[in-house]
């Protein structure tokens, strides 16, 4: 299947045309979101911090204040070095945090900041201030929102994760990737059901989808503890998900070659196939059984796949997004009978093709197109020539959707059109039920709509 | 709450009415404090609000793929026709463009766009990092808009270039090439330019009816459902009409000056602004009777439909406390009115934007004990919001969670909002929409409101 139509805009070519991704400072912002304590500070102009807080608000409708050290001219001629230290010093003032990220953008890596030096000679304001800083690299010229997520959580690792000769078994590092807050507590109950001590990062899942407020919360409460990071060296391995991502950005990888602890890469256990291997994972770690309750949730999604077979089986599908969800997903279409056309990272993601063909050895057989670094327009002009039935993804797909006609299932990041992306669950048998029951009920609402025939009974 | 203590730099852009001295002179204008959470954005965004809904010109962010993306199709601004302006194009550049400069990718980017989309226009932003890799946005746009006999107009938007208010400045030196450009003064009799109108939800469209209803006609408007030879024939007009007059003044006070056209300030927000906007209006063509004849039934007619319909939520609305934070201070005013009208008192203002004459006007219409502030944060806001009690917060996206997180109620006055709320009918929806949130019976479940006996 390799010959690709030339497109009118190809990969490398001069403009990008309804881009499916956003720039790195913003995964930045989302992961420090999941540490206790912490505020984002975005070196750089204004306009990124706020504009990266819509984004990020209109998806999971919280309050998320990201800082900026708001460069004017002048900074930008003679460097960002007094803004910097000034907004550190305004955001230990005004948020009393335990952790500040200082993520960059474009502006300050052209300029040259050598933010590592600054904030390794900074004397704080306050005598008296507590406060963690630490930095990490994300030019909006380089990579995705998704690299920018994989370095913070990295550079968190790095920068706090002391050195120990102690190992705990049962106690586990979980680094979930961009997963959802409802898939990140679904996560810590059942490590905790299963008697293991585990560290998810991050863990935005109270900060990012919480309760209303009594009273103003600075710093929303929730979050992985800065304890509990420093901590990750003494546990018995790092379990992370993920299928694309650069192991030089990896949290677990560091963790492996700097602190000695065991990395288990393993897709997010989307489906039944991956969910099987994760909770073997689990088994081998913890010795134990396979529970009784989770037999029956996997027997559950068994019998709805077959009681839904008929209404996926020979669809073919346009998956986009995230290279990490894009993989997880063509995986589960693939178990329930679908084939995932198109496969579309929307960020330069470096052999993205060798990763796909790792899973999916005959993905060139079976008909699949795999994209990455590809825009909206791209993606529609692909998926056009192909032909599917459906597209998964984001919101940002709903217009290549509605132009072809064909319906979307959201899924992933952002969802700016419809209500509770934060509370997505896609991980576990139960997850996964509940993916392809919103998969199968789009399909019938299509099918019920197209007809025009009125039937209440499908 | 009440204990905390505002950051030293910014206690100048905080008023406190009958607290502090009436010739307490508020500070704005300021480039935000670095660290203190700003809810402003920067100079590009000013630019892009601005041109934004221009609807056959290609808009293309020359940076980094954020700036573009941040962008895509998040406003309500409506067009009748083409619709190139709710795509998002940007040359999306790389770290060797950084190095290398991205002239050549803007010219080719440009050159395979305008073959493909055809607009009738191109603006080119330059965001942060064309400001400093040195790249000649001006040339590429000389030599494109000679190659392509369309105007290619480089809009310079780099965004630590000052604040939202220079993107304003240089969207409007963008609009002046257009409207300066177009070949007939010859002028139109009664007829408008309605500058600082984005089309959102329609709005445009909502005026465009009154004043097709006076006799008066609108030649162009700025920006909304607008059209590169619409705003060409600007000039024609005999009056513009300055809206949202943060953005816009710049370019109203140039065709002043250059081509004698008068402007007046109006608000088309709130029944007495929209009114008083149709009778300066009607004033300013005095000459002909028949057009303040016209006013006054259209007015009339519309007062007679809408008063009835906001009685029901005045009675359920009276008594409740507000407050507003918006971009620009102009549309402040107008909500207080409006509010007003609703019967609830506004308790907080502020904008992201205002200047000193702007704040002089806060600080007159607001009742006692209000607050006012100037390119506030969310710590601040948050703090006076519980301070005062408020039951309603009007704002924008970002000011949304913090108002429903302290379960208060919240009205979207931004550009991202899909009801129009201008005019005559949207000062029904504006009071719906108040209504349905202030009244909404979830906020008892809100632990603000348990803990209250």
């Amino acid at each position: 299947m390799s010959t690709k139509t030339k497109l009118i805009t190809e990969p490398g070519r001069e403009v990008t045309q309804d881009a499916c991704r956003v720039c790195a400072p913003l995964g930045a912002c989302l992961a420090f979101k999941g540490v206790e304590g912490a505020v984002t500070l975005l070196h750089g102009s204004q306009g990124c911090a706020t504009y990266i807080r819509r984004y990020l608000i209109s998806h999971f409708r919280e309050p998320i204040d990201v800082a900026s050290s708001s460069f004017t001219e002048e900074t930008a001629v003679f460097g960002g070095k007094a803004n910097l230290l000034a907004g550190l010093d305004n955001i230990s003032r005004q948020y009393t945090p335990q952790l500040i990220g200082v993520a960059t953008t474009c502006l300050s890596e052209t300029i040259g900041d050598d933010v590592a030096a600054v904030l390794r000679d900074r004397v704080p304001a306050d005598p008296e201030e507590k406060c963690k800083v630490l930095n990490v690299s994300t030019p909006s010229y380089s990579g995705s929102h998704a690299d920018g997520f994989y370095r913070a959580v990295r550079s968190l690792v790095s920068a706090l994760t002391e050195e120990t000769s102690e190992v705990f078994t049962q106690r586990l590092n979980v680094f979930p990737g961009m997963a959802t807050p409802a898939d990140i507590r679904w996560l810590k109950s059942l490590f905790k059901a299963w008697g293991l001590e585990a560290v998810v990062l991050p863990d935005y899942s109270d900060t990012l989808d919480g309760g209303l407020w009594d009273t103003y919360q600075r710093i929303p409460s929730g979050g992985t503890s800065l304890a509990a990071i420093r901590g990750m060296g003494g546990a018995e391995c790092s379990l992370e998900f993920g299928h694309a991502l650069n192991p030089a950005d990896s949290a677990a990888v560091w963790l492996e070659e700097c602190r000695g602890v065991k990395r288990l890469l393993l897709g997010a256990p989307v489906g039944v196939a991956a969910s099987d291997l994760f909770f073997h994972r689990l088994q081998a770690l913890t010795g134990r059984d396979f529970p009784a309750d989770l037999s029956a949730e996997r027997g559950r999604l068994i019998d709805a796949y077959a009681d839904g077979h008929k209404y996926v089986s020979g669809k073919r599908a346009a998956v986009y997004g995230d290279a990490d969800l894009v993989a997880t997903l063509a995986l589960f279409l693939l178990e329930i009978g679908v084939t995932p056309v198109v496969c579309a990272a929307g960020g330069p993601v470096s052999a993205f093709r060798e990763v796909m063909k790792g899973l999916v050895p005959d993905f060139e057989e079976r008909g699949m197109e795999v994209l990455s670094d590809v825009d909206f327009d791209h993606i529609e002009q692909a998926t056009a020539r192909v032909g599917v039935d459906f597209m998964i993804g984001s919101s940002k797909g709903y217009k290549a959707a509605k132009r072809l006609g064909v319906p979307l299932v959201r899924v992933g990041f952002p969802i700016h059109d419809r209500f509770g992306a934060a509370r997505q669950r896609l991980m576990g048998y139960d997850g996964t039920q509940r993916l392809f029951d919103e998969l199968v009920n789009t399909l019938l609402s299509h099918t019920q709509e197209a007809t025009g025939l009125g039937y209440s009974y499908m | 709450m009440t204990g905390l203590k505002l950051l030293d730099e910014r206690r100048r852009q905080v008023f406190e009415k009958g607290s502090e001295p009436a010739d307490f002179e508020i500070a704005c204008g300021k480039p935000s404090l670095s660290g203190a959470v700003s809810q402003r954005a920067c100079v590009f965004c000013g630019s892009r609000v601005v041109l934004y809904p221009i609807a056959d010109a290609l808009h293309i962010v020359h940076g980094p793929v954020g700036c573009a993306a941040y962008t895509w199709d998040i406003r309500g601004s409506r067009s009748s026709g083409p619709e190139l302006h709710r795509m998002s194009f940007t040359t999306d550049l790389r770290e060797t463009d950084i190095i290398y400069g991205g002239e050549k990718k803007l010219e080719a980017a440009l050159r395979q766009l305008i073959a493909r989309h055809n607009p009738r226009a191109a603006f080119v932003y330059g965001t942060c990092v064309v400001g400093v890799i040195g790249d000649d946005v001006d040339a590429v746009c000389r030599k494109m808009t000679a190659e392509c006999g369309i105007p290619v107009i480089a809009v310079h938007s780099e965004g630590f270039k000052g604040t939202k208010k220079d993107g304003y400045k240089a969207a409007c030196d963008a609009l002046w090439r257009i409207v300066d450009s177009g070949e007939t003064t010859e002028k139109r009799p009664y007829s408008i330019n309605i500058l600082g109108e984005f089309n959102i939800a329609g709005e445009a469209w909502i005026l465009k009816e009154y004043f097709r209803k006076m006799g008066v006609e609108v030649v162009s408007t700025f920006t909304g459902d607008g059209r590169i030879d619409e705003i060409r024939n600007a000039r024609q007009a005999s009056l513009n009409l300055v809206q949202c007059s943060g953005s816009i003044t710049a370019l109203a006070s140039r065709m002043k000056s250059e081509y004698g056209i008068p402007f007046i300030r109006v608000s088309f927000f709130g029944i007495e602004d929209v009114s008083k906007a149709l009778y300066a209006v009607a004033d300013t063509f005095k000459d002909n009777k028949d057009i303040m004849a016209r006013t006054r039934a259209l007015v009339s007619e519309e007062l007679s439909v809408l008063l009835p319909q906001l009685e029901k939520y005045r009675k359920d609305l009276t008594g409740k406390k507000a407050a507003i934070y918006v971009g620009g201070a102009f549309k402040a005013f107008s909500l207080i009115v409006a509010l007003r009208h609703l019967g609830m008192s506004v308790v907080l203002a502020g904008s992201q934007t205002g200047n000193k004459d702007d704040y002089e006007t806060l600080k007159e219409i607001c009742d006692e004990g209000a607050v006012i502030v100037d390119d506030t944060n969310p710590v601040e806001l948050c703090k006076f919001m519980l301070e005062k009690g408020v039951d309603l917060l009007i704002g924008g996206v970002k000011e949304r969670p913090m108002a429903y997180k302290l379960g208060v109620a919240f009205c979207d006055h931004n550009h991202e909002r899909k009801i129009p709320l201008a005019g005559f009918e949207g000062m029904v929806a504006f009071a719906k929409e108040v209504h349905a949130s202030v009244m909404s019976p979830v906020w008892k479940f809100a632990p603000r409101m348990e803990a209250k006996p």
